[in-house]
């Protein structure tokens, strides 16, 4: 994050990676409450509606969304690699590592697509007709399970923007061994993506 | 800047001033791409002013319009657009950025001894963030369907089906949220880590306390309206049908999650306020504050407290009987925390030597205006009045009295109190005064009348009435006429002095904080050397 002020302001670098550090985690804390509202709506549905949730539930692909599961882990195993080689000075290991994130992110997004495109060819998608000759409770499962994975989906997309971005700073050494709280933060934000996919999984697709 | 203005600068021997300071950039660069908290403060006084300006007057033509019965001068849609964007633009605009941003942004570092923020150019951002969402709630009324008729609450389900361009001003709202936000988590962090050696937590002035409070409410509760306020969005681009009873939603639930946050929301609003408050008794009356440490705990007590009440504002939309006791009862419980720093205040003045002057007696006034404010709130707090007065003026006038007697007069007091810090000039006292008085009468002649008006029943939000009602209405319709009378000469007083006041002096009250402790105004980074702390905040004794 933020943390040199700019040349005028100071002619000795002031620099917290403390304080970095901290603002990251609220800034996790405040990611959490916005999914956590989402979840908060998916309780209170699911208990109002258990039967047809539970019918919906079947009709997702737990194939696909599995290999989505195992795809974020892996990129949160690589993630923290990336930054364990900069610590150590291995600047070609951690971008590999970071690149082969990205990669996985992009997988993520990709398997999404065909997941989303497959359910939009059975007539499942908000407003659709198929929907509306529904019960509440289908309609509301199809709500809550395009808005959730769709904001995550969002996320994973900002994330693989973000990665790049600090992939191209190692490159340029601008985080380097001495000074990489920037991928350490962006490692904390890969990681809040990754755990929201986990609660994700099972609620849409294993609760059944 | 050159030489001489630096000369004509007797108080900054060795420096200039924040406002001379050339940094890095000239011109109007130097303000829009500063990174300096005294100049985001400015521009977001400027800018928070600008949009106080338009609430104000949108207020005072929904008054003219309601001096008669039936049409006076607007239809019923436009009666309808009008109170909802008054609603907007002074809630997420004017009273919720009002006292963090500004004097947050201003003084939070010089009070706890630092040079800055801890991430100043986050702060920056947060700026534009603000002005990108102002920008979108004002393209909002001329775009699309039209000026958007919710309420500032855009309760489901009309705001689902309204052809009014709510889209555009929830998102609007959300933009202002993520400003909010990003504002709360640097002052959190700015608190935890820039601290002057020696700045013990009990050692912080209380405003530090308050502002510490209100961020941590900006970032926890904060993105639960982000995610409602996405949820309509999605609800009317998509129709997925969450909040939209048609397909199973819930409206309740959407109230429910509105009002997650926005009842937190209204201790955003008032919790600086207080601060502010807290920082002015003690050196009008010269003495230590009474009780630092109930004060600084019931900060963060109203904050815990304040989380849980928020049921309070739904006791007529169909809530479970249960739900109704404990949201009652916990709204209680926010009452003694808020008691408690009355009641300090009052204890601080008793025996003071006090020095009658602006800050001081708009303090004042805050007491006896959020004292009503506060009361009025435990009447609806309590089930069976509740049901009679939910939806009147009544709720009306408490929420002034709280926002505008509360929030809006901390404001004022801490702007007359640091405004010689601020721009290094004194205002005319004596006028100042004259505004003060002023607009207490006709504050009390507006919003006395709606508490009374609510009591004798007349709705909310109505655009027409029944005879009965118009004395009251006239009567407060002449009251905004004085209170924005005297709102004109406050600001006109300040706006003459910013060119023709007199020099200020390093500490013209007398103040005990390190504010005062440096040149009016501040050089560029506040401190020349970062003071070291020995004592509490405020040593009278």
């Amino acid at each position: 994050m933020d943390q040199t002020h700019t040349a005028s302001e100071s002619s000795a670098v002031h620099r917290d990676d403390v304080g970095a550090r901290i603002g990251m985690w609220l800034f996790l804390f405040t990611e959490l409450i916005l999914f956590g509202g989402l979840f908060l709506l998916y309780a209170v549905y699911r208990y109002l509606h258990p039967q047809e949730f539970h019918e919906a539930a079947k009709e997702l692909n737990v194939v696909l969304g599995a290999a989505n599961t195992l795809i974020l882990l892996t990129s949160s195993f690589t993630m923290v690699m990336s930054i364990s080689y900069i610590g150590e000075g291995e600047k070609k290991k951690s971008i590999a590592a970071l690149g082969l994130t990205i990669a996985l992110a992009l997988a993520f997004l990709v398997n999404k697509y065909f997941e989303w495109t497959a359910k939009f060819h059975h007539g499942l998608y908000p407003n659709s007709p198929e929907l509306a000759a529904r019960s509440h409770g289908d309609n509301l499962f199809y709500g809550l399970y395009y808005s959730m994975t769709g904001l995550h989906g969002l996320h994973v997309l900002v994330g693989v923007v973000l990665l790049s971005v600090v992939l191209v700073y190692i490159v340029k050494d601008k985080v380097n061994p001495d000074n990489f709280i920037v991928l350490d933060n962006s490692g904390l934000y890969w990681h809040l993506v990754d755990i929201i996919w986990i609660y994700l999984f099972p609620l849409f697709y294993l609760i059944t | 800047m050159n030489d001489m203005t630096a000369a004509a600068h007797g108080s900054h021997p060795s420096g200039l001033s924040y406002l001379e300071e050339p940094g890095r950039y000239g011109g109007i660069r130097s303000w829009l791409l500063t990174t300096d908290h005294k100049r985001i403060a400015l521009l977001y006084l400027t800018s928070v002013l600008t949009f106080y300006a338009v609430g104000i007057a949108l207020g005072v033509l929904m008054r003219l319009e309601l001096l008669t019965p039936g049409e006076t001068i607007v239809k019923p849609q436009t009666y309808n657009a009008i109170f909802t964007l008054h609603g907007v633009i002074m809630i997420f605009l004017f009273v919720i950025p009002g006292v963090p941003a500004i004097f947050g942004n201003f003084f939070l570092p010089l009070l706890i001894g630092a040079k800055d923020v801890a991430f100043p150019r986050i702060n920056l951002f947060s700026w534009y963030l603000y002005i990108a969402g102002a920008f979108f709630a004002v393209t909002s009324l001329f775009t699309g369907g039209g000026p958007p008729d919710t309420g500032w609450t855009f309760y489901a389900p009309y705001s689902i089906r309204t052809g009014t361009n709510v889209s555009l001003a929830v998102f609007a709202a959300f933009v202002l949220g993520f400003s909010s936000i990003l504002t709360g988590l640097n002052f959190v962090t700015t608190i935890h880590r820039l601290r002057a050696p020696g700045m013990t937590w009990t050692r912080m002035p209380l405003f530090v306390w308050a502002t510490y409070a209100t961020a941590w409410v900006q970032v926890l509760a904060t993105p639960i309206i982000g995610i409602t306020l996405l949820l309509v969005i999605l609800e009317r681009f998509f129709g997925v049908g969450i909040f939209d009873p048609e397909k199973g939603g819930d409206p309740i639930l959407f109230q429910h999650l509105f009002w997650i946050y926005s009842h937190p929301a209204v201790y955003i609003m008032i919790l600086p306020g207080m601060g502010v408050i807290t920082e002015i008794i003690p050196v009008f009356a010269r003495r230590t504050i009474f009780g630092y440490k109930a004060i600084a705990y019931s900060s963060v007590a109203i904050a815990a407290l304040g989380s849980l009440v928020w049921g309070h504002h739904m006791f007529v939309s169909g809530q479970s009987y249960t739900a109704n006791v404990i949201f009652s009862f916990i709204t209680f419980l926010v009452a003694i925390p808020s008691a408690i720093k009355v009641f300090n205040w009052v204890a601080t003045l008793y025996k003071g030597s006090i020095l009658i002057a602006p800050p001081f007696l708009f303090a004042l006034s805050f007491i006896f205006l959020f004292s009503i404010g506060g009361l009025t709130g435990l009447m609806q707090g309590a089930l069976s009045v509740n049901v009679h007065i939910h939806d009147t003026y009544f709720v009306v006038g408490h929420f002034h009295y709280v926002m505008f007697g509360g929030t809006a007069y901390a404001f004022f007091a801490g702007l007359h109190y640091w405004y010689p810090k601020m721009f290094g000039r004194m205002y005319s006292q004596r006028t100042a005064t004259l505004a003060c008085t002023i607009m207490f009468i006709g504050f009390n002649m507006l919003y006395f009348t709606m508490l009374v008006l609510g009591l004798q029943g007349m709705p909310r939000r109505y655009y027409d009435y029944l005879p009965q009602f118009h004395t009251g209405h006239v009567i407060a319709t002449v009251g905004s006429w004085i209170l924005v009378s005297g709102l004109i000469v406050m600001f006109a007083n300040l706006l003459i002095a910013l060119r023709k006041g007199e020099r200020a002096a390093a500490d013209p009250w007398g103040g005990k904080t390190l504010e005062w402790q440096v040149p009016s105004p501040p050089p560029h980074e506040n401190f020349e050397e970062i003071p070291v702390i020995d004592r509490g905040a405020y040593d009278y004794d």
